[in-house]
């Protein structure tokens, strides 16, 4: 079983205090979580699959030095899992993400989707993604977004429009579909990203914050969505700082903290091993230190 | 290669939905038409003047679209993140390019049909005659240069992150080429070494855009040029255009994005 030690840290007594489960110290320098570990499934038939990846983000001269966002990251998901990838701002999730979708090069390890190495645009034709916070273009409708996509996916014209029908019903943008998308809220926006994300039938989704500066019947919506998907036996990897949202859909989850791989395993097995919730266990593995309110 | 198109569909959809390209075709319009409407000092050739005032707006339109175009493809794909899910599709970066320079370099040449239409309606109201050959041989060669100056233009948007000094650029560089590139070599001859190699080497590297310029054909009634020539200009120019495209696939395949 693979451990992962954290960071250096100062040990203070009172932090964690008032946190259900984590009164007491934020664990000292030597202490290493157990993993719960990849499931049997991803071990075997990897959908996604990331080894000693590193990314490191060359500085400008001295005043800025060079900054590794990704260390030495070895990740593999399973067909028809649902995983959570988080972990605090800056903590390497969205440049992993990167890396995945071919958007930069690693600097060493590898990473594929479906056996194909990221690096070939073909490995990017059975997956979806959702950036977060994007602009579509806004003098297209969304039909008319969503036919150019499939276009590029090379979907059959006759499929073409069932395709376009399904997934705008999906996301409940039928009755606006052929108003331009600048017209379109905030939520639309984003149901519009879902949209795009789902056109070609992906076996595999890459959301980035799919939550991120929704309402909560936006959230609700796209919680539904993920759960429909994972009936469907659809991979979900999504990033997301909604750990009870998390909690709720993952079946695993990897938490990364300063660009390394601090906790991995299923939900349900990380509650039962720690005795806590997965937003206690998060705390704690990035050395949250509760602050007392005076 | 269908890729490549789809990108081009909605560069030309973003050109006829955005306001830019009616602006200047309703100003020059009205320019075309209140110049059209004085008569000056009775000259009766007067239609001369008309004709060519007509075809600088063109000209100077065309570039407008062009490079305003043009310029902000990437950079307004970066800036909105319109840039991430295309490039998580199966689309390569360099299908992208060749996309964007496509449907730019369609939209102007629409562009042009419209101005030309109207030029052409225009002065066969004064003298009712009409040399097609020759409208056509101008319009085409003003397409091919706007090819040479929109690959120009992409290449600008990967190499200088601002697309207003992309722009600006692009404008300094064409108006140069377009008003001094020809005299370039007699400059050089007055020149002392090591100048005179540098210019001399810079009239030789430069694409000659002014070598598409026939405005005179039309404005003086000149018979129309062979075509074996059109043809060897328009190669010439996509030559130019090829190799500024090659060299944006080489800068934009090297780039991050993030």
């Amino acid at each position: 079983m693979d451990t992962h030690k954290l960071p250096k840290q100062k040990t203070d007594r009172n932090a964690n205090a008032g946190i259900p489960g984590l009164e007491g110290p934020v664990p000292p320098p030597s202490f290493a979580y157990p993993q719960a570990g990849p499931s049997p499934q991803a071990a075997l038939d990897p959908v996604l699959e990331t080894r000693n990846l590193c990314v490191t983000y060359r500085g400008r001269g001295t005043r800025q030095p060079d900054r590794q966002a990704v260390k030495a990251l070895t990740l593999a998901v399973g067909r028809g899992e649902v995983f959570g990838f988080l972990g605090p701002n800056g903590a390497g999730k969205t440049t992993t993400m990167n890396v995945l979708l071919g958007f930069i090069n690693a600097s060493s390890g590898s990473a594929s989707l479906f056996g194909t190495d990221v690096r070939e645009p073909i490995a990017r034709q059975r997956i979806g993604y959702l950036p977060e916070l994007t602009y579509y273009y806004k003098f297209l409708s969304a039909e008319e977004l969503l036919r150019f996509y499939a276009r590029i996916f090379k979907v059959p014209k006759a499929e073409r429009d069932r395709r376009i029908d399904g997934v705008l019903k999906l996301v409940d943008l039928e009755p606006s579909r052929k108003r331009q998308i600048k017209t379109y809220s905030k939520g639309m926006q984003q149901r519009v990203g879902l949209a795009q994300a789902l056109i070609n039938d992906p076996e595999l989704l890459i959301l980035d914050e799919p939550t991120s500066g929704l309402d909560p019947v936006g959230r609700m919506r796209v919680r539904e969505v993920i759960q429909r998907l994972k009936n469907e036996g659809k991979t979900v990897f999504f990033s997301s700082h909604e750990l009870g949202e998390v909690e709720t859909v993952c079946d695993r989850v990897a938490i990364l903290h300063q660009g390394e791989l601090k906790v991995e395993g299923r939900v349900s097995e990380l509650a039962r091993q720690h005795q806590c919730s997965l937003e206690q266990l998060f705390l704690k593995v990035i050395g949250y230190a509760a602050q007392p309110l005076n | 290669m269908s890729n490549i198109v789809a990108v081009s569909g909605v560069v030309i959809k973003e050109l006829y939905r955005r306001k830019d390209f009616y602006v200047l075709f309703v100003l020059t319009v009205i320019i075309c038409l209140i110049m059209g409407s004085v008569n000056f000092f009775n000259d009766d050739k007067i239609v001369r003047y008309l004709k060519e005032i007509c075809l600088l707006c063109i000209w100077i339109c065309s570039l407008v679209i062009a490079i305003t175009t043009t310029a902000r493809q990437i950079p307004s794909e970066r800036e909105n993140r319109t840039l991430f899910p295309l490039l998580a599709k199966p689309l390569t970066r360099t299908q992208l390019l060749l996309g964007k320079f496509l449907g730019c370099w369609l939209a102007c040449g629409l562009a042009l049909v419209c101005f030309y239409t109207f030029f052409g309606a225009l002065a066969a109201t004064r003298e009712h005659h009409w040399p097609l050959v020759s409208y056509l041989q101008a319009a085409m060669l003003h397409w091919v240069m706007l090819g040479v100056v929109i690959a120009f233009a992409l290449f600008g948007s990967l190499v200088f992150s601002a697309p207003s000094a992309n722009t600006t650029i692009c404008f300094v560089v064409v108006t140069f080429i377009l008003v001094l590139a020809r005299h370039l070599n007699k400059i050089a001859l007055h020149l002392p070494e090591p100048r005179r190699s540098v210019v001399y080497g810079l009239y030789y590297v430069i694409p000659h855009l002014e070598l598409f310029d026939v405005r005179d054909l039309i404005i003086h009634n000149w018979p129309p040029i062979a075509w074996n020539v059109c043809g060897v200009a328009a190669l010439y120019g996509l030559a130019y255009a090829a190799a500024f495209l090659i060299s944006a696939c080489l800068v934009f395949r090297r780039k991050a994005i993030n």
